[in-house]
This record gives C-alpha cells, sequence and structure tokens, in this order.
C-alpha cells in the first residue's frame, strides 16, 4: 500500500498506463484512491520520456514516469495473451474506477474494452481519454499536446504582440492535463450518482473539446459578440489591443502589474510608494495621483470621456511600472501587496517550491527515493482536506506491486 | 433534453462568483445539482465583476447583461441576501441546514467576518463539506494577498513556462487559471461528499489557487530538484518545442495567409520519413536527419526548412497533409472555425444555447465529456439577481408568499 489516507480512500482505480490519463490517475491516487497502474511487459513507454535522472536513460529514471504516476501500485499484465487479457477483466471486477487512454479500437481487438468488461458489471464507471472523443468524425487523427492546444484554440490566445511570431503553447502539457482534470470531474460524479443508488457507467472524454472549453474569453467573446481575441504579450488576448502589463525589474526578472490603481487609498499608496524609494522625481505627472487621491475613484467608462481621468489613471499605471523597475521582481510584489495592490512575481516552478509562503504551507513535500539516497521535493496536493488530506508518494518501480495482484486474486501467473 | 439526473440529489449553498469559483459550481449544475447562488441585494451582486462586463450581446450594457457571467452561471439558481441583517444571516443558517456544500472564493476570511467561519458552519450541519478557494490559500504569510488569474498564474510557474524566444514569457493570454482553479474546485467538492459518504464526515477544504497551478507545471520541476537544472535559465523556456518527451521537428510554423500557422510533431523515426515522402525534398532524405539525435542536434535549421515548406500551403492543407501519413498536425484554429466549422465540436453538441431572461438566447461553453447513463444538460442561463427568491425562499426553505414580501421589504433579499 502507498496509503495516506485521503477523501478518495476506499476507491478502487485501475489505470491502463497511457500518457493521456497518467495524471487523471495520479490526481486520484494522491487523494487517496487505490490506483493499480497496469504496464505491458518492458514498461510503459512514459518509462522512456525525458527528462532522466543524470540524463541518463533507464525505465526507472524517467521523471516524467515519477512525476505523473505517484501515489500509485504498479503490476504488468500482458493483455496481448489469453491469461493477461482475463487477468485484466479480474483486476476490473475489483475496481470501482477504469481509466485508460487507448486509441479507439485496440482494446476491443483484446477483448477487453469497456462494453465486455461493463457487460458482466454494469456498475463499474469506465473512463476513456481519446484526442477526438470515441466516435468523433477526427477519431483517427493523430494527436499530442501541441495539436490539441493548438486544434483546441488554447494556442490562438497565446504569444506575443509581434504577430510575425507564432503563437504559443504552454509548458507542461496542459492540453493532456486538461483532459485528466475532466476525468476526474467525470469520474467522481458518476461515483456520487452510484452512492445515490444510480448505475457505473461508460465516460467518453474528448481531449480536443477539454482544451475548446478552457479558452475563457477566446470563446464567448465570439459565442456571445461575434469577436475574436488577438494574441498579446504576456497578457490577456482581446479584440482591441491592451497597454501592456509586464514589467523587467531590478534583478532580470519579470513582475506583473496588474490592474493600475483606481481608488483614492491606492493612489495615495502608490505616493508614499514612489516617496519610501526616493523616485517621485522621476515621474514629473506624479501630481495626477494626487488629483487621483482628491477626486476619490476612477470609473474605466470615465477613462474614454474625461481626460483628467485619463491621464490620472495613466499616471497611475505608469508610477507602477516605474517602480516595478526599481525594485527585485520578487520584493515588488511582497510591497506591493503588503500595500493592497493585486500585483505578482512570475516565478518559475522552483522557484514557487522554495517561497516560504507554500514551504510554510506544506504543499512542495519530500519523497524519499532509496536509489539516490535521498529526499526529493515534488509539487504536493492541489488543495488540503481537514478530515482525511491525501499525500503524495513515490511512483511505482516496474511490476513494484505484483503481489497486489496475488492479493486480488487476479494474478495470471 | 432536461436536466441531468447525476447529482440531482446534491444542494450547494454558493458563494462563488469570477470564472475561479463559479466554474466549479458551473460543473455541478450542469450534472443537475441544485446550485444556490447567494449574492449581495446591497450592490447588485457586483463582487462578481463579470455581471456587468463585456461581451455584450446588443448595445445594451447593465448588470444583467455581462456574456462572461451567463457563461459561467448556467443551470444556477440565483437568490439575493443580505448577510449584514440579523434575518438574513438567520436565513443562511437555515439554508446550510439542508445544503450538503457551502462553497465560496472569497478573499481570506471574509465569509468568517460575515459571522460563519467553518465552525459555525460545522455546528449548523456537521456534516457539511465547506470548500474555500482564494489565490494564497487561508494561511501562510501570503494569505491576506490579492490574486485574480494572471498574478496566480505568474506565481505558481505557468506563466515563466510559457515563451519562445528571450524576454518576457508569453505567458498565458485568458485567465487560464480560473478555469483550472474553478475545475479544482470542483473536484474538492466532489472528493469531500465521496469522503462524506463513506465516513459521514464532512470537512473544510481550503484551496490555493495557486498552488492548483503549481500542479501544472509538469516534469520541468523534477528535472530541476533531481538535476538541478531549473527552468530559469539561458534559451528557456522554448515551450513550443518538445521539452518532455523528446521530438523534432516538433513546433507551431507559418502557413500562407496572415497569421495563419500550423502545429505538427514528429514523435519517431518513422515520422520522419512519413514527412520526408510528404515534403519529396532531398534534404529529407539526409542520414542525419534519420535519427531523433540527429534532428534535435539540428532543430534550428530543421525548423527553418519546416516552415519554407509549411508556408507554402494553407495551414489545414499542411495538417491534412500530414495526417493523411499519420503524423499529429493541426491548424491553430480561431475561434470561428472550432466553433463554427469544426465537425468534432458540433457533432459533440460543444456549444449549447441556453435562454437567457435579458440576453435571450446565447450559445455557451458545453461539457467536453459524455456520460453513458446520466450526461450533462446545459438549457437554462445564469440567473439575473433573485431570480429564484421565490422557489428558493418558498419551496427549499417553506417561507409564505407574504413572509418572502416582507423579506424583499426590509431589504434582506
Amino acid at each position: 500500500m502507498v496509503g495516506r489516507t485521503g477523501p478518495l480512500t476506499g476507491l478502487r482505480v485501475v489505470e491502463l498506463s497511457h500518457e493521456r490519463c497518467a495524471f487523471a490517475a495520479k490526481m486520484m491516487a494522491d487523494l487517496g484512491a487505490e490506483v493499480v497502474v497496469v504496464e505491458p511487459p518492458g514498461g510503459s513507454v512514459q518509462r522512456t520520456y525525458e527528462p532522466f535522472v543524470d540524463d541518463e536513460p533507464g525505465p526507472e529514471r524517467s521523471l516524467w514516469w515519477w512525476h505523473y504516476n505517484t501515489s500509485k501500485l504498479g503490476a504488468v499484465l500482458d493483455l496481448g495473451t489469453a491469461e493477461g487479457a482475463d487477468a485484466f477483466r479480474s483486476l476490473c471486477r475489483t475496481a470501482d474506477i477504469v481509466v485508460e487512454g487507448e486509441d479507439p479500437g485496440r482494446l476491443a481487438a483484446l477483448g477487453v474494452d469497456h462494453d465486455v468488461v461493463r457487460s458482466g458489471q454494469p456498475s463499474l464507471i469506465w473512463v476513456s481519454v481519446t484526442p477526438y472523443g470515441r466516435s468523433g468524425p477526427r477519431n483517427g487523427w493523430q494527436a499530442t499536446d501541441l495539436t490539441l492546444v493548438a486544434d483546441g484554440g488554447l494556442a490562438w490566445s497565446c504569444g506575443y504582440d509581434d504577430h510575425s511570431l507564432p503563437p504559443v503553447r504552454g509548458g507542461g502539457n496542459q492540453g493532456y492535463q486538461t483532459a485528466g482534470i475532466f476525468a476526474v470531474l467525470s469520474a467522481l460524479t458518476a461515483v456520487l450518482v452510484r452512492d445515490a443508488g444510480g448505475p457505473g457507467q461508460f465516460i467518453d472524454v474528448n481531449m480536443c473539446a477539454a482544451v475548446n472549453v478552457t479558452t475563457e474569453a477566446a470563446t464567448y467573446e465570439y459565442l456571445v459578440a461575434q469577436a475574436t481575441v488577438q494574441r498579446q504579450t504576456c497578457r490577456h488576448a482581446n479584440p482591441e489591443p491592451t497597454t501592456e502589463s509586464h514589467v523587467r525589474c531590478a534583478d532580470g526578472a519579470y513582475a506583473t502589474t496588474g490592474f493600475p490603481p483606481t481608488q483614492a487609498r491606492q493612489f495615495q499608496a502608490v505616493i508614499d510608494w514612489l516617496d519610501e524609494l526616493g523616485c517621485r522625481d522621476e515621474l514629473p505627472e506624479a501630481f495626477f495621483l494626487e488629483m487621483g487621491v482628491q477626486r476619490g475613484s476612477i470609473h474605466l467608462s470615465e477613462i474614454t470621456e474625461d481626460p483628467e481621468a485619463r491621464e490620472i489613471f495613466g499616471t497611475g499605471r505608469n508610477a507602477m511600472r516605474l517602480i516595478a523597475a526599481k525594485l527585485p521582481a520578487h520584493e515588488f510584489f511582497r510591497q506591493g501587496q503588503e500595500k493592497g495592490m493585486a500585483v505578482g512575481a512570475i516565478l518559475s516552478p522552483e522557484e514557487v517550491v522554495a517561497d516560504p509562503h507554500f514551504v510554510e504551507r506544506g504543499f512542495p513535500v519530500q519523497i524519499h527515493h532509496d536509489d539516490l539516497g535521498r529526499d526529493v521535493t515534488y509539487p504536493g496536493l492541489p488543495f488540503r482536506c481537514s478530515a482525511a488530506p491525501g499525500g503524495v508518494g513515490r511512483a511505482p518501480r516496474l511490476g513494484e506491486h505484483q503481489d497486489h495482484l496475488f492479493q486480488l486474486g487476479t494474478d495470471p501467473s | 433534453m432536461g436536466s441531468s439526473t447525476a447529482l440531482s440529489h446534491i444542494r450547494i449553498c454558493d458563494f462563488t462568483g469570477q470564472l475561479a469559483g463559479a466554474g466549479a459550481t458551473r460543473w455541478l449544475a450542469a450534472m443537475g445539482a441544485q446550485v444556490i447562488r447567494i449574492e449581495d441585494p446591497t450592490n447588485h451582486g457586483k463582487w462578481d465583476i463579470l455581471r456587468g462586463m463585456k461581451p455584450f450581446v446588443d448595445e445594451r450594457r447593465g448588470l444583467e447583461l455581462g456574456g462572461g457571467f451567463n457563461n459561467h452561471n448556467v443551470e444556477k439558481l440565483g437568490i439575493t441576501l443580505d448577510l449584514k441583517t440579523e434575518r438574513g444571516k438567520e436565513l443562511l443558517a437555515e439554508l446550510v441546514q439542508v445544503s450538503d456544500v457551502v462553497s465560496e472564493n472569497f478573499a481570506a476570511g471574509v465569509l468568517a467576518r460575515l459571522g460563519f467561519p467553518y465552525e459555525r458552519l460545522r455546528e449548523i450541519r456537521e456534516d457539511i463539506v465547506y470548500v474555500s478557494n482564494c489565490g494564497f490559500g487561508h494561511t501562510g504569510p501570503y494569505r491576506r494577498y490579492k490574486t485574480w488569474g494572471p498574478i496566480v498564474q505568474a506565481m505558481c510557474g505557468l506563466t515563466f513556462g510559457s515563451g519562445t524566444r528571450q524576454g518576457p514569457p508569453a505567458g498565458f493570454g485568458l485567465s487560464y487559471m480560473d478555469h483550472h482553479g474553478g475545475n479544482f474546485m470542483a473536484i474538492a467538492i466532489l472528493a469531500a461528499l465521496v469522503h462524506r459518504n463513506r465516513t459521514g464526515e464532512g470537512q473544510w477544504v481550503d484551496m490555493s489557487c495557486t498552488e492548483a497551478g503549481a500542479t501544472l507545471c509538469g516534469p520541468a520541476l523534477l528535472d530541476a530538484t533531481v538535476n538541478g537544472r531549473p527552468l530559469r535559465r539561458p534559451g528557456m523556456p522554448q515551450s513550443n518545442r518538445s521539452q518532455h518527451p523528446l521530438m523534432a521537428p516538433h513546433g507551431i510554423y507559418p502557413a500562407s495567409g496572415d497569421d495563419r500557422w500550423v502545429a505538427l510533431a514528429c514523435r519517431t523515426d518513422d515520422d520522419w520519413r512519413a514527412i520526408g515522402s510528404v515534403i519529396g525534398a532531398p534534404w529529407c532524405h539526409d542520414e542525419s536527419l534519420a535519427t531523433l539525435g540527429g534532428r534535435l542536434a539540428a532543430e534550428d535549421e530543421l525548423d527553418v526548412l519546416m516552415a519554407a515548406w509549411t508556408s507554402t500551403m494553407s495551414d489545414r492543407a499542411a495538417a491534412q497533409l500530414l495526417q493523411a501519413v499519420g503524423v499529429p498536425a493541426a491548424p491553430v484554429q480561431r475561434p470561428a472555425e472550432r466553433i463554427d466549422d469544426d465537425p468534432n465540436t458540433a457533432e459533440w453538441g460543444l456549444w449549447p444555447s441556453v435562454e437567457h431572461r435579458e440576453m435571450g438566447r446565447v450559445r455557451v461553453d458545453g461539457e467536453p465529456v459524455h456520460f453513458s447513463e446520466t450526461d450533462w444538460s446545459i438549457e437554462a442561463g445564469a440567473p439575473v439577481l433573485g431570480q429564484h427568491n421565490d422557489q428558493v425562499y418558498g419551496e427549499v426553505l417553506g417561507l409564505s408568499a407574504s413572509e418572502i414580501d416582507e423579506l424583499r421589504d426590509e431589504g434582506v433579499i
């Protein structure tokens, strides 16, 4: 047992190892479900994915595998043999949820598709994660995270003001992870249906559709007003251009200045901040900030019509940019937030898990690796459950929990 | 159609707003849960800034006409309640008593100051599931800091990881973490209900949207914590390139026409031979490009050659030529294309129409999943302010029509 009690403790999940559903099963495992990830002989192809420990490939050295398969139990089954397929069907009989990411048709050819397995077990919840859904018109199209993010519209909104540069796919496999999130939403919803006396079911997750509905205003600007957003550097894509919100700070890192001040107390805070840094002189139009204090507040609707409001608003923005350029990015974030302004530093992932706030909350977790002889820092859980928190455990070695199948009475050997 | 029956036995006492919170209860409402959205009558629900924000269906403006608000609040009931009044507090207590869940994404501490910290909620109903979602969570040095989507994305590592050149990151051109903040919050609610059904125990789930975002940065973090190779290093990020697993060529390349792009990913040496057969140029048969190592070593030159080929044809033509030989490729679709001209989304039913009392018939996001037994349903638009006061105070809390009138007269609702 990898076992830390979490909100999903008591649920049994079988994952047929696949990069499309690994993240979904990881989330359920971290939240306390017993997840058996089933690999083919020789191991999941994900064990060949970079990065590797010390850059040396090897089935137990893939950091991709480590990251996306935490807290799972690992077992090997050869679905290409009658015994292996039998064992898989037996394993499914012990499960509440099966999650898989195979191309439509593959499992049917092996005699282990959802309709076969579920026919004798109507209470089973089966979640299929495929690039375009099980029966859609694009079924058969090849896809990777990159092509899904392009096809589903996320890439259209991301990139730079300079449109001779291509749209950008954000890092971290967001297309895959978005589909994984919807797979978990679906699986847990289906558990509650069953808890209330309802049946199990088959759930078809369409990865490209998942990206489509994760594009915010790009979609509803079009649905509602037939407008098309245009990508901009480091800020919201919008039908009309908006002003920059990122600043290169004194340490070379970037910060985001958020939304400029509009309230009297914010204008006063900006004046005080300029004075603290001794740089009010560098902003000749700083008197507009005092007019902002006297005026009380600025409504956005006034900016287009009232020249004075426009100047005050613009000066507030320029003051924030000036201040950000004077300070290291993280210091700008701390000082700004202490003054009540929603600003941020653009941190890299390794800086996030070293940041005192997240450390104090216990977000980064240390997992011991015998093979390395040391602890490794991993990202923790997305939220804290007071009654049963769950927790993150090391990903399984190849066949590490084969005896678990014996215990379940489903080992083929 | 008609409402989904999946979660029709679940009632949510819902204070969420914007997308980061409203997105959570949107999923639950689409799955048939009775989501009762509570708004403050003294400021006309303005706390949710999307109420009056663009896009708009026509020239009309106002707090009932925000297109994003409608999109995020479909299938919910809307009531007004002034929690600063004693009678308002009594009514909320009555509502909590008959609810399974209390959900909110106020700044940390707001609901407690209104008189309803978790301890009080649990007094009212012992097994209540309380899920709070704010930028930095309810503990830690940043707990009072304010965020919105772009600040969360900056502070969690996602913005940093999105870019293709030196200089400011491209980031995400949307409040990406409002989507997934909402989705993770929904997972928290569902997981806590699963736990309650198994143990009888309620709980408080404290979600920090920034931490949720930090779980989405992918294996790059372990490359830093295991190999000491931070993402903040010269030449990074290059997020259109393959990262993990390695592939080449891999990127978004220009197609003919203005701001037209095609994404393609060469996963294997077989994919490379297939690409060569489509391009048919002598350089494709260069021995040095036959292996992944060779292609990675020549990635810059390869990108130039691929771009020269893709720019001779339309984005769709390039994608189709490559898909015809089994290579993952897709145009960077614009909103109009993926919404109005895409059989994948059309046959899925991804853009349902809802009826909104003021806006009329409007299309909205659907869900990227289908359930075989209890599928989602989205037909009703977002509620106008207090639209369901009679229904909720009458049918759920059992007040008479005259009692409800009295509440109206006193300004409690």
